[in-house]
């Protein structure tokens, strides 16, 4: 393998001693008898102090003895093993650690802590309330014993939504953090005071709990986003972006793809894709751009003609002078665009935002007005204080705070099993509001890539001799086609041309027309030719077939009550074949990067929310700039990056499945928010008129979070049933 | 009722010693990979380095 002979130093990081690590990933180990063979495997290797593989991220660290150390020696040792490995940038290495995750983790643990030990003291509290014997001087140093736990406790627990609080008021908004702060903060001041009066109604154990249960939905949004990136960055790192740089001997290194500098000599061998912008130098071959532009005919390429980043190179290795560095690329446009897009989907605003909307200054007046009016109506400020403060808590922001987490971690799972990867949970709620749904052509309505359409039946064994032997994707679809058989000996490869060998004791060629000597055809079509000396020719066509369920799929959404449009970047004929089977009507053709993310806009002004399925390079800008957006696993990665949810697998009914469960999400979600609202009808009023004891707050928000939380439930028993 | 001074913080103490167990786990890293925490115990040899490398 040519990896050997490239240095792969520019991906080594290093440890607190100034030893060289290597992150990698190694998506192939999934078992216990892996991890061993892997860990042990690289720890026999001299160079290598260590090796440690988490079987959770599939991430693998290695470090060295010192500070140099060789990557191409671990993939080598890791493919020996039987491993498919790939390099993480060090500076996303370091993304992968999951700061946050743990300062939330932490938090729950003090939380959880506290409302355990707060309720040692609360229950006897509690008991004295139904007329046991409770000394007031004992009641008083129960509450003082709760203050000692509740306060540190909530002061640490609270702190995530303090700061968030902190952050939105800042920028002159009110997020659902905000009363939860006022409320968690106002309680503990008029408990304390209780206290030291003497007094029967301090609430220690009701502002822990509180900031338990809340933080128990905190932490279930934050592990659904952070499994859904790490496995998001997982599909990047599979596509590792590496250039190959020749120094002035001749020599390959591996550098990523953003060190790379205009003017650098890059080589491209067959198989892979070009990492920027470049002119070709020496060698031919051909491109296949459809990911950068949707078309499905390799273009030829030899000294002198431009090769765009992203394109795979099919046959041939190239070397090419760099014109762009990737930061400025032809793809730089397309870049800007998704830019704009993701800002305008993160002004995009959740339903739990919407609620807290109505939520935040509806409780503030009851509380503001409890207090004023209770005051004024002869209560005293005491008592007044005390009324507000048990609307600010019972009024139960913790239903709210659970309603949409619970139910989207419960949605994101049942999708996970359908292999289909929500990035967030926002992305949930917009899939559940499109209307009209937009495809790409290659690689989303088709399988993009090439399958054997027209076959000379009698030609395709001995072809297929020829064809196994070679890398290009035509012949590999060809060898496909034929299943397993012989290989031609003596194969000589023409890079862009053929390969030529001996079959059945004749000397037969398979490749493009001319080198077969066949005049070029007025055929627009994907082909390949085919003789042995002396016979006539025979032409293979291919074609990217449709997925197998791509009409099913189409007849679904469209019972759904949605419309459906192809947008490519193809030639109107391949369009209008693909659209035709799949049963869509309304398609365009032959348009750029940038006019398709112009048609989303269109789409976006005219009111329509857009759902947007696409994989290429080209589809990127109009992902990005979708209501929701969705793309295949086999995508390139700023495609991936730009959509909100990822299906992997040959299923277009993928996308059937991710709308069915943004839906049904979307109304328990909704029935979670009316079930919140009922129970304020009920205990906003009470506490208003002072019917709330320590006692009831504590079983009804512990009950009104079950019950939601319940709910949430529903939605991964429906999968099951 | 005096036993209430004491029991009350032995208690806490008790309970505190818990949590600072917790956040060791937690600060070392022992949340990270459950999966391979969980093939590991089946492997022969003994890991005493759990954690990162280094």
């Amino acid at each position: 393998m040519t990896e050997l002979a490239t240095d792969l130093r520019g991906f080594l990081g290093h440890g607190a001693e100034g030893e060289a690590t290597l992150e990698l990933l190694v998506p192939g180990a999934r078992c216990a008898a892996c991890m061993a063979k892997i860990e042990r495997g690289l720890a026999a290797l001299p160079e290598v102090a260590g090796a440690r593989l988490n079987l959770t991220t599939h991430k693998l660290s290695v470090a060295f003895r010192t500070a140099a150390g060789d990557p191409a020696r671990i993939l080598a040792a890791l493919d020996d093993l039987g491993y498919r490995a790939s390099l993480f940038n060090p500076a996303e290495a370091k993304a992968v650690e999951d700061r946050e995750g743990r300062r939330l983790t932490l938090a729950l643990g003090v939380a959880g802590f506290g409302v355990g030990n707060v309720m040692m003291f609360s229950v006897p509290v509690w008991a004295g309330l139904f007329g046991q014997e409770l000394e007031p001087a004992t009641r008083t140093l129960m509450y003082w014993l709760s203050a000692i736990i509740a306060t540190p406790c909530a002061l640490y627990a609270g702190m995530p939504f303090f700061q968030s609080a902190w952050s939105s008021l800042k920028r002159r908004r009110a997020n659902m953090d905000v009363p939860i702060s006022i409320g968690v903060i106002l309680t503990l001041i008029v408990s304390f005071s209780e206290t030291f009066q003497g007094g029967r109604h301090a609430y220690f154990d009701a502002a822990v709990s509180l900031l338990f249960l809340l933080l128990i939905g905190r932490w279930l949004d934050h592990k659904l986003r952070a499994t859904a990136q790490s496995a998001a960055r997982d599909l990047l790192a599979l596509q590792v972006p590496v250039a190959h740089r020749l120094d002035d001997q001749g020599l390959e290194h591996g550098v990523p793809v953003a060190e790379v500098l205009e003017g650098d000599l890059l080589a491209v061998a067959p198989g892979e894709r070009v990492p920027v912008d470049g002119r070709v130098e020496q060698g031919t071959s051909s491109l296949d751009n459809a990911i950068i532009t949707g078309e499905t005919l390799p273009a030829a390429v030899g000294p002198g003609s431009l090769a765009h980043a992203g394109a795979l190179n099919l046959d041939g290795r190239l070397v090419m002078r760099a014109v762009t560095r990737s930061q400025d690329s032809a793809l730089a446009a397309i870049a800007r665009l998704m830019e704009a897009g993701a800002q305008s989907k993160s002004a995009y605003v959740r339903l739990a935002d919407k609620a807290a909307a109505i939520y935040v200054p509806t409780v503030h007046s009851v509380a503001l007005a409890t207090f004023v009016g209770g005051w004024a109506l002869g209560l005293g400020p005491r008592e007044a204080l005390l009324r507000a403060a048990a609307v600010l808590i019972i009024t139960c922001p913790c239903a709210l705070g659970l309603a949409v987490p619970a139910v989207q971690i419960a949605a994101s799972g049942r999708l996970f099993r359908k292999r289909v990867l929500v990035k967030s949970g926002a992305a949930l709620e917009r899939l559940a509001e499109v209307q009209h749904v937009v495809f790409d052509k290659t690689g989303v309505l088709t399988q993009g890539r090439p399958r054997l359409v027209e076959t000379p039946a009698v030609m395709l064994a001995s072809a297929a001799t020829l064809a196994r032997a070679s890398r290009h994707p035509l012949a590999q679809a060809l060898a496909r086609e034929a299943g397993p058989g012989p290989v031609a000996r003596d194969v000589i490869e023409t890079a862009g041309q053929g390969v030529e060998g001996w079959v059945d004791g004749q000397l037969a060629r398979l490749g493009r027309a001319a080198f077969l000597g066949v005049k070029a055809g007025q055929s627009s079509e994907t082909e390949l030719w085919y003789a042995a000396q002396g016979d006539a020719p025979v032409r293979f066509t291919f074609a990217d077939t449709l997925r197998p369920d791509a009409a099913r799929a189409v007849a679904a959404l469209k019972a759904r009550g949605l419309t459906v449009e192809v947008l490519s970047g193809d030639v109107s004929a391949a369009v209008e074949r693909a659209a035709d089977g799949a049963g869509i009507e309304t398609w365009r053709a032959g348009l750029t990067p940038l006019e398709k993310a112009a048609a989303i806009d269109a789409l976006k002004e005219s009111g329509t929310k857009t759902l947007m399925v696409g994989d290429g390079l080209n589809d990127a800008a109009a992902l990005a700039r979708a209501h929701a957006s969705m793309a295949p696993g086999a995508a390139v990665d700023a495609s991936q990056n730009a959509a909100d949810l990822v299906f992997e697998g040959e299923d277009l009914m993928a996308v059937v499945d991710a709308i069915d469960v943004a839906s049904a999400a979307r109304r328990r979600a909704l029935e979670n928010f009316t079930f919140a609202a009922l129970y304020n009808l009920v205990a906003a009023p009470a506490a208003v008129f002072g019917l709330i004891n320590p006692f009831v707050a504590a079983i009804a928000m512990s009950g009104s979070s079950l019950v939601v939380t319940l709910n949430a439930l529903r939605m991964s028993l429906e999968a099951r049933r | 009722m005096s036993i209430l001074l004491f029991l009350a913080p032995a208690s806490v103490m008790i309970a505190l010693i818990g949590l600072g167990g917790f956040f060791w786990t937690v600060r070392s890293g022992q949340y990270d990979d459950p999966q391979g925490d969980a093939a590991r115990i089946l492997n022969d040899q003994l890991d005493d380095r759990p954690g990162r490398p280094d």
